[in-house]
């Protein structure tokens, strides 16, 4: 249904080639699974069909997960994923921390239906799952943050068109991650990707690519290291390309444990894997193909343009009380245009499961979008959303409507802004729910003088070793195991996806599901006890180790 | 040492609902789910509901072990309890609701 005051914001429209790609893939596994339902097709041979399509069988239902491309939505595909969720789930949705969304409730049969209403709004579900390049994500404050050298969704959209249905990559040793950040502070944990773009300028004051590999999560954690310090804007993609001949050549196809990227780095060594990938770079090069034309790069920017801001707007925060200023001082962001800010809107009031919305929260954002963002909304990998182009005179009137939503905890970067992964609640690969820890952790720590008092703390927590909640960079870190079928909580301390990453250290033996909020907070107050003056919790951590905050953790456990 | 007891799950291919096995095929409550007290049982209906996937009816039959507790059979591992009811923070979602995805 077509609102009347949607706003139409400047972001990447399909071409003919784009729209073509998508409908001729609906129809395509429209086909596979009528093939699949009427028996001509095996589960054996389907499953790596529907998980190219984005589409999983999970404990209780298919689950659907649908590209964000690098996080930036529309109005009206907001309010069409709103629809999705009241029509062919739910009535809710889960924002995940690769900026996409997923439905838990799918039916196979619906599904050919649900691809259609998405193709409608330029959206799919293709390559976010399966061996091949990922969806591409990116900073969710793009071209909105004041500390931006540039904006990463020109490249981020390159990218995803240059990696989409690629014939080279749809088969590789395992799947590949590829983030892009524009500002030197990461937000787009850029250092634990397969390979990730930061936009950097040289020393002349020229801007290029620096380009980084053989980051990840997952069982065998490593920060990516730089492979190409100073890559020029029209040979990133012969570089990129270069990147992904080396390992798609030389991953571990073998074994599935050792066949991401960053074990292929680690192997040969960042200086081997540096010699290989120039040897691949000038072939490239020398068949000129993969250029990337200035006049191209500048069409694609063209429709990222900077919205017309208004002038002579004032700095000044308004006054609306002290639960609107509590909320300005954790979920407003520095914006590069005079009067406007970045809004973030934390799907984290305490007791919420992180990252859901319900299909009446989407569609109320949706008009927020509209009459106070350019029709313009971010996915953040912290599942967070973000309405990047506000004016300041406006934030009492969004505050207010996300008050009636239940979306204005003052918690952004505190400790109840929770990453959790679905967990053994939906996910099949999981040994221990994540998402009641979060819920639990997030209700102890629900006093906001308490939250702010602590300050920056980002705990993050997965229900397996494969991290999708990101449990090796939360400054805590929880990660649930399965012993003899119960549930049990390691915890990890240090670690960071921002620009200073570094990985969680394991404190010890797990907890059990009613020790681990407990033992969180002891650690709490481990910091509280030991902290200089502004210092982070992660910075106390770096300075005095681990001892102090595992004897404290282990303490009434032990008694 | 206590005799392992299991019951046999699988999926709808259809809709993704979780099924249970039972003598005259396959039901969505696990209350209802035939109870296997010894492995060859348990081990021939598995064959037997591997055989029926050709049918394309259900995927991915599987044993689980259950347990007695207060006079009922539950699941012994969480995973299978959550599967049984449906997941434990939306508590209005799932046959713990009374939901099916038929």
């Amino acid at each position: 249904m077509l609102n009347p005051r949607q706003v139409e914001p400047n972001m990447y429209r399909y071409d003919e080639f784009d729209s073509k790609f998508v409908h001729e893939r609906v129809t395509q596994f429209a086909g596979q699974v009528e093939r699949r339902l009427t028996g001509e097709l095996t589960e054996d041979q389907f499953k790596p069909l529907r998980l190219m399509n984005g589409l999983y069988l999970q404990l209780h239902a298919y689950m659907l997960r649908v590209a964000v491309p690098y996080g930036t939505l529309s109005s009206k595909q907001l309010r069409r994923l709103a629809h999705i969720a009241r029509t062919y789930d739910k009535n809710f949705g889960h924002f995940t921390t690769r900026q996409n969304i997923q439905y838990n409730w799918i039916k196979l049969v619906d599904v050919p239906a649900i691809l259609r209403e998405l193709a409608e709004v330029e959206m799919h579900a293709i390559q976010t799952s399966g061996n091949c390049i990922r969806n591409v994500t990116a900073d969710q404050f793009a071209g909105a943050a004041a500390d931006e050298i540039e904006d990463p969704r020109p490249l981020a959209e390159i990218i995803r068109q240059w990696s989409s249905l690629h014939p080279e990559f749809l088969f590789l040793p395992r799947k590949f991650k590829i983030a892009v950040g524009g500002s030197p502070n990461d937000r787009a944990a850029l250092l634990y990707h397969d390979m990730a773009v930061e936009i950097v300028r040289n020393k002349e004051g020229r801007t290029g690519y620096k380009v980084l590999v053989g980051g990840g999560m997952g069982r065998t954690p490593y920060i990516a290291q730089v492979i190409g310090e100073f890559v020029e804007k029209d040979d990133i993609l012969a570089f990129m390309e270069a990147v992904m001949r080396v390992y798609n050549e030389q991953g571990r196809r073998d074994n599935i444990y050792k066949a991401r990227i960053k074990i292929l780095t680690n192997a040969l060594g960042i200086e081997e894997m540096r010699r290989q990938v120039n040897i691949e770079f000038a072939e490239i090069k020398k068949v000129g193909t993969l250029q990337l034309p200035q006049a191209e790069l500048d069409r694609i920017t063209a429709y990222f343009a900077v919205p017309a801001f208004e002038t002579g707007l004032s700095d000044a925060m308004p006054d609306a009380g002290p639960d609107f200023a509590n909320w300005v001082r954790t979920n407003i962001t520095a914006h590069k245009a005079p009067g406007y800010a970045i809004a973030t809107i934390t799907l984290k009031t305490p007791g919420q499961v992180p990252g859901d919305a319900t299909s009446e929260q989407m569609d109320i954002i949706a008009d927020l979008m509209d009459e106070f963002s350019v029709g313009e909304v971010r996915v953040t990998h912290e599942q967070n959303l973000v309405l990047p182009h506000v004016r300041n005179k406006d934030l009492p009137a969004i505050f207010a409507k996300l008050k009636e939503l239940d979306f204005a905890s003052p918690n952004a970067g505190l400790i109840t802004d929770i990453i959790a992964c679905p967990g053994l609640d939906y996910c099949d690969l999981a040994n221990a729910r994540s998402i009641p820890i979060a819920q639990k952790i997030a209700l102890k720590f629900e006093d906001l003088d308490r939250q702010h008092k602590i300050g920056e703390l980002k705990i993050k927590i997965s229900g397996c070793i494969n991290a999708c909640g990101h449990h090796h960079a939360g400054h805590i870190g929880i990660l649930g195991v399965d012993k003899k079928g119960v549930e049990f909580y390691q915890l990890l301390l240090g670690g960071s996806g921002a620009e200073d990453a570094s990985i969680g250290d394991i404190m010890g033996p797990g907890f059990t599901e009613h020790e681990i909020a407990g033992a969180v907070e002891r650690v709490v107050e481990v910091y509280l006890a030991q902290r200089n003056d502004g210092e982070r919790f992660l910075d106390t951590y770096r300075r005095i180790g681990m001892e102090k905050f595992k004897a404290a953790a282990y303490e009434t456990v032990a008694a | 040492m206590a005799q392992t007891i299991q019951m046999l799950t699988a999926n709808r291919l259809k809709t993704g609902d979780v099924l249970y096995r039972h003598v005259s095929g396959w039901v969505l409550m696990l209350a209802d789910g035939e109870v296997y007290l010894d492995a060859a049982a348990a081990d021939a209906a598995l064959a037997a509901a591997q055989a029926e996937t050709v049918q394309n009816d259900f995927v991915a039959p599987y044993l689980f072990e259950v347990r007695e507790s207060a006079g009922r059979i539950v699941p012994v591992k969480e995973r299978e309890i959550i599967r049984a009811a449906g997941p434990t923070v939306h508590p209005h979602t799932g046959k713990q609701a009374g939901q099916y995805n038929a």
